[in-house]
């Protein structure tokens, strides 16, 4: 028998953090796992343990705990529930490893959903929340002009965060009309502490025209970006930009939940309790995973999710009051973001919708779900996985993916040849 | 400041760079070319998309989750023969 | 004429192709319906490496896979791009003197079946394949052999033979006819059993037996080879004794990508990755190509053959119930033999000729044999 981690936490973002941090102070021994190279997330990506907020407390919090083992640049690639001890491989640096564990708590976020149209392939074109990462990543934005298009409020955040950075972003193109961000900008406003940071992002985005009720028609190019086609009421209005910075909203990113046979909604997160525990037995998940829903939202569900793996109970007398606050904020948003097909980026049958094996909209018309046209196609079968057109066919055809199968990410055969580490706590 | 060879040119980063914000701001586009030769670059920027794929001291990897290192040999993935 | 085949995979897209084909000929109306659960191509036609190869283990599988190979050719003009149809001979590696012995008689017996096979020495080996380690004894070069993609040529023929698809699964074989899952009976002049290892829930007593296999595709990357790759020592890990075995055997896709097997597992119903012995068959597959090492894994799998004891498949009529006929039990080569297959079929259920009547792949066969040679 080998030995095994009291809980491993998949994940350092807001929730993931959270989660290690509250079930460490609850006395058991915390693995936590994030595959990029450090912790914060998507959200709190550059974030360091030295800055006031929110995000260093935590960051101080999880590296000053004795009880908690953190491992960057780890990728799950395999996961197998069993009744009491549940297996992950892990690839990392060092090879592959098996971790076994009593509990496990799925904090893998969510990314960004990516719609085609014509022009998307071109280099230029980028994630919203993907050129943010990329600028904190140290890609020099200074003068360069960015189109933010897409829906969602990461839009703003990002745009903000672009012109900051030295970005001109010469337009926020969202497809929601004017009522529905309306209603979430006051909703947004009721949450506690949020009045301020919406005046904050108000005055980053101070000259940005936001356009609502706009489509993102195409980007034109030959070989890398040059414009962008948005259309507004009847017009067509083309922008010169050297970055398109799209997203329409975020995705659950469920892969490691589907190995271990967690339940998913029909939205396409994994489906938790009030203790945030998913219907396999040892398996809790917090953030994004469970729905989008922000920062906040995920924060506290890992604090419960933190408390329900290691049975602090009495730590959660208020949550089910903060939670419904935040389940009807969620509500809001998905109500004011709800994408409309009007407004949607329309493909041409020769618009690539895989990008990794180059299958084009026209030869996936025909078909009725994602099983049937990958095997014919190939869509789906490249590298990524379908983690870009799963998400796409989802919205554009209405199938819902499947076939989650390890390993989740490509891996390098010299680890698979060599013997497996077991990696077990200190 | 670490220093790395991008396709043979010796390029000096700040630490804390990812290798594609090193490829990117050395103005290497395309990252790769797609199956039917289409030029293409970096999407997602946070290792789901797998277009940034480069080739780090002989080894594939996505290279917005790579960070600099001091003397790191990095490549473009070969024009027309990736995935 | 009414037929149902169940199965929509390679086998039964082929034999529904041969019947309707049939009719066309001849002017008697045979109307086809495939019953399958899942999407067309979705199970071992999907699982399988798609190699069209020639295997000499006894005169009957010789006979079944160089005529299978045949057909293929005079199919491929027709196929779709999408079926990858790609002609890339296979080598069969020598690692030393012993198994260089097995390469003479290989040869003859492939040009007696005419099928082309030329002898490598060493150094051609290493010049026709430079990933290859050095040292290896040679090589057979079997030129006709090939590579598709086929679950994309079972909907080609599927949709060539007219045939109507259902989704449905069957759950009993009844006098006449069958009954679907959802309750409901169909009724048909001839019913062709074509759902691998599923015929063994409608037909336990077939003497079928469930072999699992895992293969890995890597990514497109540096390392190429021209040729599919298979060890001479194949042949003791497909037809050796219960044991979990490997083999190394390659194959380039048309993609750019390597496909990488192989192993055998029997009684592993699951689809579960073995670790252990995904990582043999790699470590096999690595002595012999060690630039394996240089490139990443894209997908891993498993499926499951479906094996008869003398590694024959089962073609022909059900030796007890009325117009069921069984296409069934092709182990590792059902993509090869699909074709064969179907023209055999045919010919017993229509009086036509082939060649491949003067071998007895009919179930009946077994009752002749009692000692099966796997117990």
């Amino acid at each position: 028998m080998t030995a095994e981690w009291e809980a491993v936490v998949v994940g350092a973002g807001p929730a993931g953090l959270m989660a290690a941090l509250t079930a460490a102070q609850g006395g058991l021994r915390v693995l936590l796992l994030d595959a990029q190279p450090a912790a914060g997330g998507q959200i709190w990506r550059g974030a360091a343990a030295g800055q006031r907020g929110k995000a260093g407390e935590l960051l101080r919090g999880v590296a000053s705990h004795a009880g908690i083992t953190v491992l960057s640049g780890a990728e799950v690639i395999a996961a197998e529930a069993g009744g009491q001890s549940h297996t992950l491989t892990v690839s990392a640096e060092a090879g592959l490893s098996h971790i076994h564990a009593a509990r496990v708590i799925l904090a893998t976020g969510a990314t960004e959903r990516f719609l085609p149209f014509d022009g998307w392939t071109l280099p230029g074109v980028v994630g919203a929340g993907g050129l943010q990462a990329m600028s904190k990543g140290g890609l020099d934005l200074r003068g360069v002009r960015v189109v933010v298009a897409g829906s969602g409020p990461l839009l703003l955040a990002v745009a903000a965060g672009l012109r900051q950075k030295g970005a001109r972003v010469l337009a926020v193109a969202e497809q929601a009309g004017l009522p529905g961000v309306a209603a979430f900008g006051v909703a947004a406003a009721r949450l506690p502490g949020k009045a301020r940071e919406a005046l904050e992002l108000a005055a980053g985005l101070r000259g940005i025209p936001y356009w609502t009720d706009a489509a993102l028609v195409r980007a034109n190019g030959d070989g890398q970006l040059q414009s962008v086609t948005l259309r507004r009421g009847r017009r067509e209005i083309t922008l010169a930009c050297d970055f398109l910075a799209v997203g329409f909203g975020l995705v659950p990113e469920t892969r490691v939940a589907a190995l271990l046979g967690c339940p998913v909604t029909d939205a396409g997160a994994v489906n938790v309790n009030a203790w945030q525990a998913t219907g396999v037995s040892g398996i809790y998940a917090a953030g994004e995973v469970c729905g989008i829903g922000g920062v906040d939202g995920a924060l506290l569900e890992g604090l419960v999710a933190g408390c329900a793996a290691s049975g602090q109970i009495e730590r959660l007398h208020d949550s089910p009051r903060r939670a419904e606050t935040q389940r009807r904020f969620q509500a809001t948003l998905e109500r004011s973001f709800a994408l409309r097909p009007d407004r949607l980026p329309s493909p041409s049958p020769a618009t690539i919708v895989c990008r990794c094996e180059d299958v084009r909209h026209g030869q996936l018309q025909g078909f009725t779900n994602w099983t049937a046209a990958k095997l014919q196609t190939r869509c789906g079968m490249g590298a990524c996985q379908g983690r870009v057109c799963g998400p796409a066919c989802q919205t554009l055809y209405g199938w819902r993916f499947g076939g989650v199968r390890a390993p989740l990410a490509p891996l390098p055969l010299s680890q698979l040849l060599a013997e497996p580490n077991t990696l077990s706590p200190p | 400041m670490p220093e790395l060879t991008l396709e043979g040119v010796r390029a000096t980063v700040p630490p804390g760079t990812t290798v594609l914000a090193a490829l990117q701001n050395a103005g290497l586009s395309p990252l790769r070319h797609s199956l039917s030769g289409g030029a293409r670059g970096a999407l997602c920027g946070m290792g789901s998309c797998y277009e940034c794929r480069a080739v780090v001291d002989g080894l594939t990897v996505r290279s917005c989750l790579t960070p600099v290192r001091e003397g790191q040999d990095v490549w473009r993935l070969e024009v027309n023969c990736d995935g | 004429m009414k037929a149902l085949v169940i199965g929509g995979g390679l086998v039964g897209a082929a034999c529904a192709d041969a019947l309707a084909r049939h009719s066309a000929l001849n002017g008697q109306r045979v109307r086809v319906t495939v019953l399958e659960p899942g999407p067309v191509g979705g199970g071992a036609t999907a699982a399988g490496m798609g190699h069209l190869v020639v295997m000499d283990d006894s005169p009957a599988q010789l006979a079944l896979t160089a005529r299978s190979l045949h057909l293929w050719e005079a199919l491929a003009p027709a196929l779709p791009r999408q079926a990858d149809y790609h002609g890339c001979g296979t080598l069969w590696v020598a690692s030393d003197d012993g198994e260089l012995a097995a390469v003479e008689p290989k040869r003859r017996a492939y040009l007696a079946a005419g099928r082309e096979a030329t002898w490598l020495d060493a150094a051609e080996l290493a010049r026709a394949e430079p990933n290859l380690r050095p040292g290896l004894a040679g090589a057979l070069r079997v030129p006709g052999d090939s590579v598709v993609y086929a679950p994309v040529v079972a909907q080609f023929l599927l949709e060539r033979a007219g045939a109507a698809v259902r989704r449905g699964a069957v759950t009993e074989l009844r006098d006449g006819g069958v009954r679907l899952a959802s309750g409901e009976t169909l009724r048909a002049d001839l019913v062709v059993v074509a759902n691998g290892i599923g015929a063994v829930s409608l037909l336990p007593d077939l003497p079928l037996r469930q072999r699992k296999g895992h293969l890995l595709i890597t990514e497109r990357g540096p390392v190429h080879v021209r040729h599919q790759l298979v060890e001479l020592g194949y042949l003791k890990s497909a037809h050796g004794g219960d044991e979990d075995s490997v083999a190394f055997n390659v194959q380039p896709r048309p993609t750019g990508q390597l496909l990488i097997g192989s192993s055998r597992q029997f009684e592993q119903p699951d689809r579960e990755i073995d670790w252990l012995l995904l990582r043999r068959m790699l470590r096999r597959a690595a002595e012999f190509l060690p630039a394996l090492e240089q490139i990443a894994a894209l997908r891993i799998w498993t499926g499951q053959r479906c094996a008869t004891p003398d590694h024959l498949p089962l073609i022909g009529p059900h030796p007890e119930l009325d117009g069921v006929f069984l296409a069934t039990g092709h182990e590792g080569l059902g993509i090869t033999t699909a074709l064969g297959t179907a023209e055999l079929l045919s010919a017993q259920v229509f009086g036509t000729p082939s060649g491949l009547l003067q071998y007895d792949f009919t179930p009946a066969r077994f009752d002749r044999v009692p000692e099966p040679a796997h117990a």
